[in-house]
């Protein structure tokens, strides 16, 4: 029990092993690890948010770009513009000083200048009117009123207050006729504006303030020197030559408005002008006083309008914010979204792959476990069938033990069928170990040296009884090439035969069972080159030249091929196999017998199916065997394959791989392998009358066996003629027939032919030792076989199937040739006090009881026992040299176990063997475990350490005969 | 000869339910066979042994299931050795009561060791008392000039 549980530990540990490697680092599982996960949704959205940036600075940067040129354009513009006024009123200035000053009488008063500043203010449209004002010195003032009629008014319209000097207006524009006679040096800006004007001589502009028209404006004002200026001034000279100041109002909103009004984009940004001369406060000249718009973006613009002395510049700004793209917002989305999508696809992959791949493990572990599961199966069955073979075994021997008593008859009845129930039953169980063992490779073949020849006559003798009660031909023939022995495992090969030859004398009524033998390659180079007889031979449909007559499954053994086959055996140099170590042999079982339906033979291998339920209802039988033989052919390196037709017969056929024995390797092996055959009866010579070719041809093959020289004829007549010639020419040194044999068919169809035959026989008796007479029968009823005694076959009868042995004892007989030997084989047989009796035996076993018992049961047998104690005290008596034959040694005993001792003996034989190198004798004490557990292990370990078998305790007749028998066989060939 | 025949009939009627209670089984018939006149007090030789041995055996165990820390394979070797003995001698349910009292001692179980050897002793009494009443039975019918009738 221990045992199978560790097997199955180990089968577990395997299938953990083989699984618990870790799975490969594949993409798989990078796709389902949530770090990576994460670092891909992570990726994806700064990537996406990268696109996002990336495309919203590009388009900033081509809005502010825009914002700059647009800028910038205005201010050019404005500037311009604004420039073009300034020179207008510079030539103004100079109109003034060449029409007022440098002409006398001026060729220029109000009207004039009304006028034409009138009709050249299309030149101005940025300034609401021009006026002129004249530089009056403080000691000029009173005459300068008197002349225009007027005082001098400041800014608030009242008189002007006393100052160094004066400019009031004296030209001016109708449409600014209101500041006639005010003093613009009133003011104080003004006045300053006026005296920087006056010194540099260039166009100068007062701080943006609210015109009349509640515009902001500025005034532009510009120095009219009269003609006395010289060609580079200095400051002095200039203010010398001042006359006086001509000035203009710049309406710069409606200057801007109109400007912006001409360009386009003016919807979009918003601008603002200041003065920022004063860098601290800057101040407003156009656009509203709170700053809207995009305050993010804005772009200034330097604005020069000539003044040295003032700085303006101009501020863009859009109007609306930036509106989102659609494109910095759909394009990173979509690149979010596919790249999200990317990995949720391949996220889905992995898993499904996943999920298959976690199937496909379980699949596969469920697979192991299925298969451990049914090698588990087939230990289980191999264990328990064995185990039930055990207790079987002592079943049966005990009904054995029980028939030998005196039983009424109704006693023996039940009990005979009890042990032939019980036979049935151990073979049942012996087929399911079989079957367990193959199926667990368990089943492990021999490779001993074996004589097939043998093994198929023992078949056949095992056959024979229920053949002849059927009367049912039975014959072997085993082609002259199959080698005489070979190597392979005896055991199943027999078992395979048996099988087959069962099942065919189970489903033969009538007819033939006939079991061939011949190398494979043989048959298949003849069916290569002779195609034409394997089809050719369905022609003959009356008679069948098989071995009965009667038409069989397959064609191949009828006579037509078989003599082709026979053909062959003569010598053949085409044939080179010989050299070869392996041979294939094709084996045929063919019967006459019930056959398989046709949609049954597809089943014929399934264990446990027959042909169909009624078959065995008719026949018996559990149809697991032809699986088992099937197996076993496969194990022995062949297939197995049949033929049937219904009614007509089936034949199966087989092949097997073995090997050639070497015959040179081991020429002392050979007489042990085969039972001796008798020698006797080289060279004699017989005639076989039988007009069955095939039958013929296997009585031929039987006697040839034997060295018997064997001519075929057809018929008793042929035969006559043949003696009668050979009678006539008996100088001639060819030998005689020393033998008849005739068919008994031949003999009961042509019974009045054989009386001449006989008289002939009689009519040469003094010459020459007449031929004996032998009739060869299946079956013979006792009136038949008096008949046959009163026709002449005095001699003998030999009854089919045809086995060397039989044949040779009764040739033995009615030649009267004696063989040696053949009272010590009988004597072997008789049981197990001939096996024991007389042998010296050790029995070791440390219970008194066990050990009296056993010495008790082998002497019963006729052995001489000695008792050993334990392990130790065997040893002493198994020094070396003893006379002992066998020691049974207990494997449990304290001190030193059966093992132990075993081993221990087995060394001292060795050291001893090798000692004595020179004597050829080998020292070996067969030695046999007593052991009460008959589990395989057990079992095992007593051959491993040196056992040659054992006997389960406590004894009985049976398996200590069987353990016995086996190795005492043996022995006599090793010791004597 | 009335008298050896009521003898005869006594013993295979007692051996008979010996049998069939299970006190005996295959084993102690085997033991019989080998019986013969070669060898006329075989049986009587190997259950005098038996008994020697048994109560050797049981001595010992009691011994050794007494000690404060029981060695249990010591215990073991015991009771192995009284299971083959029994075994031999066809005491079938004292071999099944060792079987018993072998998986015990394999779980060490003491308490249950101990009632298991009291029924060991039981078994062991009884069987030696059925056998020597058997052998007093076959001693008295071949004292009286009989056969002993074979069992089967």
């Amino acid at each position: 029990m221990g045992v199978k549980r560790a097997g199955y530990k180990l089968l577990t540990m395997k299938v953990s092993g083989h699984f618990g490697t870790t799975r490969k680092w594949s993409l798989t599982h990078l796709a389902l690890n949530p770090w990576v996960q994460l670092t891909w949704i992570i990726g994806v959205v700064s990537l996406s948010g990268y696109i996002f940036f990336w495309m919203n600075n590009d388009q900033n940067a081509r809005r502010k770009e825009g914002l700059v040129s647009m800028c910038d354009q205005r201010a050019r513009m404005l500037q311009d513009q604004f420039n073009v006024t300034v020179n207008h009123v510079h030539a103004l200035a100079i109109l003034v000083t060449t029409f007022h000053y440098c002409k006398s009488p001026s060729a220029i008063d109000q009207e004039t200048f009304a006028e034409y500043t009138a009709r050249t203010a299309f030149e101005r449209p940025l300034l609401n009117g021009v006026a002129y004002a004249q530089r009056i010195l403080h000691s000029e003032r009173g005459e300068f009123e008197k002349t225009h009629g007027w005082t001098i008014r400041s800014m608030g319209k009242e008189a002007a207050p006393i100052s160094d000097e004066y400019a009031p207006v004296i030209f001016m524009q109708e449409t600014i006729s209101y500041i006639e006679s005010l003093d613009m040096m009133s003011g104080k800006e003004d006045r300053e504006n006026i005296l920087r004007a006056r010194a540099t001589g260039k166009a100068v502009l007062t701080s943006p303030f609210r015109l009349l028209n509640n515009h902001l404006g500025v005034v532009l004002t510009f120095p009219v020197y009269n003609s006395r200026l010289p060609l580079n001034p200095t400051v002095n000279d200039r203010i010398e030559a001042t006359a006086g100041y001509i000035g203009g109002a710049f309406d710069v909103e409606s200057l801007v408005e109109n400007l912006l009004g001409q360009l386009a984009g003016n919807q979009a940004i918003v601008v603002h002008v200041y003065d920022i001369t004063n860098s601290s406060g800057p101040l407003i000249m156009y656009g509203n006083q709170s700053i809207d718009g995009d305050t993010s973006l804005e772009h200034v613009s330097k604005l020069n309008f000539g003044d040295p002395n003032r700085k303006h510049e101009m501020i863009c700004r859009y109007l609306q914010k930036a509106p989102m793209s659609w494109q910095c917002i759909m394009t990173p989305t979509f690149v979010c979204v596919i790249l999200g999508l990317v990995g949720y696809m391949i996220y889905g992959a992995a898993l499904q792959v996943m999920r298959v791949e976690d199937d496909f493990d379980k699949m596969r572990k469920l697979k192991v476990q299925a298969e451990a599961a049914d090698v588990a199966k087939s230990q289980f069955l191999a264990t328990v069938s064995h185990e039930i073979r055990t207790p079987m075994n002592g079943i049966l021997g005990m009904l054995q033990l029980l028939l030998d008593t005196e039983l009424t008859r109704t006693q023996n009845d039940y009990a005979q069928t009890a042990q032939d129930c019980g036979g049935a039953l151990i073979t049942l169980i012996n087929d399911v170990l079989d079957r367990a063992k193959i199926e667990a490779g368990k089943l492990e073949l021999e490779a001993v040296p074996f004589d097939l020849r043998s093994i198929l006559d023992d078949v056949l003798f095992l056959f024979s009884e229920k053949s002849r009660q059927k009367s049912v031909q039975l014959a072997v023939f085993v082609s002259d090439k199959v080698p005489e022995f070979v190597v392979g495992d005896p055991g199943r090969f027999r078992q395979v035969i048996i099988n087959l030859v069962g099942n065919s004398v189970k489903f033969t009524e009538q007819g033939h069972i006939f079991v061939q033998v011949h190398v494979a390659e043989q048959v298949h180079s003849l069916i290569r080159s002779k195609n034409k007889a394997f089809v050719n031979s369905e022609c003959c449909t009356e008679n069948f030249n098989t071995l009965s007559g009667r038409q069989a499954a397959d064609n191949r053994s009828s006579w037509e091929v078989f003599k082709l086959l026979d053909d062959e055996l003569l010598p053949d140099t085409s044939f080179n196999i010989v050299n070869d170590e392996n041979v294939t042999l094709l084996v045929w079982v063919e019967d006459t017998g019930i056959g398989i339906s046709e949609h049954a033979q597809k089943r014929v291998f399934t264990p446990f199916m027959q042909a169909d339920s009624s078959t065995s209802r008719n026949y018996g039988g559990t149809g697991i065997g032809l699986s088992i033989s099937k197996c076993l052919v496969e194990l022995m390196g062949g297939q197995m394959n049949f033929t049937s037709r219904p009614q007509i017969g089936s034949t199966f056929s087989f092949t097997v791989k073995l090997k050639r024995f070497k015959r040179e390797t081991a020429n002392g092996l050979k007489k042990s392998l085969s039972e001796d055959m008798p020698t006797a009866m080289k060279g004699l010579k017989g005639v076989v009358v039988d007009s069955k070719p095939v039958r013929a041809a296997v009585t031929k093959y039987h006697l040839r066996r034997l060295g018997i020289q064997i001519e075929v004829v057809n018929s008793i007549k042929m035969a006559a003629t043949l003696l009668r010639k050979h009678g006539s020419l008996i100088s001639r040194n060819e030998k005689l027939p020393d033998m008849i044999l005739v068919e008994k068919e031949i003999w009961i169809s042509d019974e009045e032919n054989s009386f001449p035959l006989l008289s002939s026989n009689g009519l040469h008796g003094q010459s020459w030792k007449p031929p004996k007479m032998i009739l060869l029968a299946t079956n013979l009823s006792p009136e038949e076989s008096d008949r046959a005694r009163a026709s002449g076959f005095v001699d003998t009868i030999i009854t089919k199937p045809l086995r060397v042995k039989a044949v040779a004892a009764c040739l033995q007989q009615v030649l009267g040739i004696t063989i040696p030997n053949s009272s010590e084989s009988t004597k072997r047989t008789t049981g197990l006090h001939g096996l024991l009796c007389g042998k010296k035996i050790l029995v070791v076993d440390d219970n008194n009881v066990n050990r009296r018992v056993a010495a008790g049961a082998l002497k019963r047998f006729g052995a001489d026992v000695i008792c050993a104690e334990s392990g130790p005290e065997a040893l002493k008596w198994l020094q070396i040299p003893h006379d002992f034959d066998a020691c049974f040694m207990d494997i449990q005993m304290p001190e030193m176990d059966g093992f132990e001792a075993t081993r221990r003996i087995r060394e001292m034989e060795k050291k001893a063997t090798e000692q004595m190198e020179r004597e050829s004798a080998e020292w070996h004490i067969p030695i046999l475990a007593m052991t009460a557990d008959v589990i395989h292990a057990t079992l095992d370990k007593c051959l491993n350490c040196g056992m040659d078998g054992y006997v389960s305790k406590p004894f009985q007749e049976t398996s200590l005969y069987q353990a016995v028998a086996k190795f005492f066989q043996v022995t006599p060939g090793a010791t004597t | 000869m009335e008298f050896v025949g009521q003898l005869q009939r006594q013993l295979v009627q007692f051996s008979h339910s010996l049998f069939v209670e299970g006190f005996l089984d295959e084993q102690f018939q085997q033991l019989q066979k080998l019986q013969d006149e070669s060898n006329p007090d075989f049986v009587l030789e190997v259950v005098s042994l038996f008994f020697e041995d048994s109560e050797k055996l049981l001595n010992n165990l009691s011994i050794a299931l007494q000690q404060q820390i029981v060695d249990f394979k010591l215990v073991d070797s015991y009771v192995h050795q009284f299971k083959g003995s029994s075994s031999s001698i066809g005491a079938q349910r004292v071999k099944n009561m060792c079987v018993h009292l072998r998986s015990f001692c394999e779980e060490k179980n003491l308490e249950r060791c101990l009632m298991c050897l009291q029924q060991v002793k039981h078994e062991y009494y009884v069987v030696k008392n059925k056998l020597e009443t058997l052998l007093r039975l076959e001693r008295q019918i071949v004292e009286a000039g009989g056969t002993v009738p074979f069992i089967a």
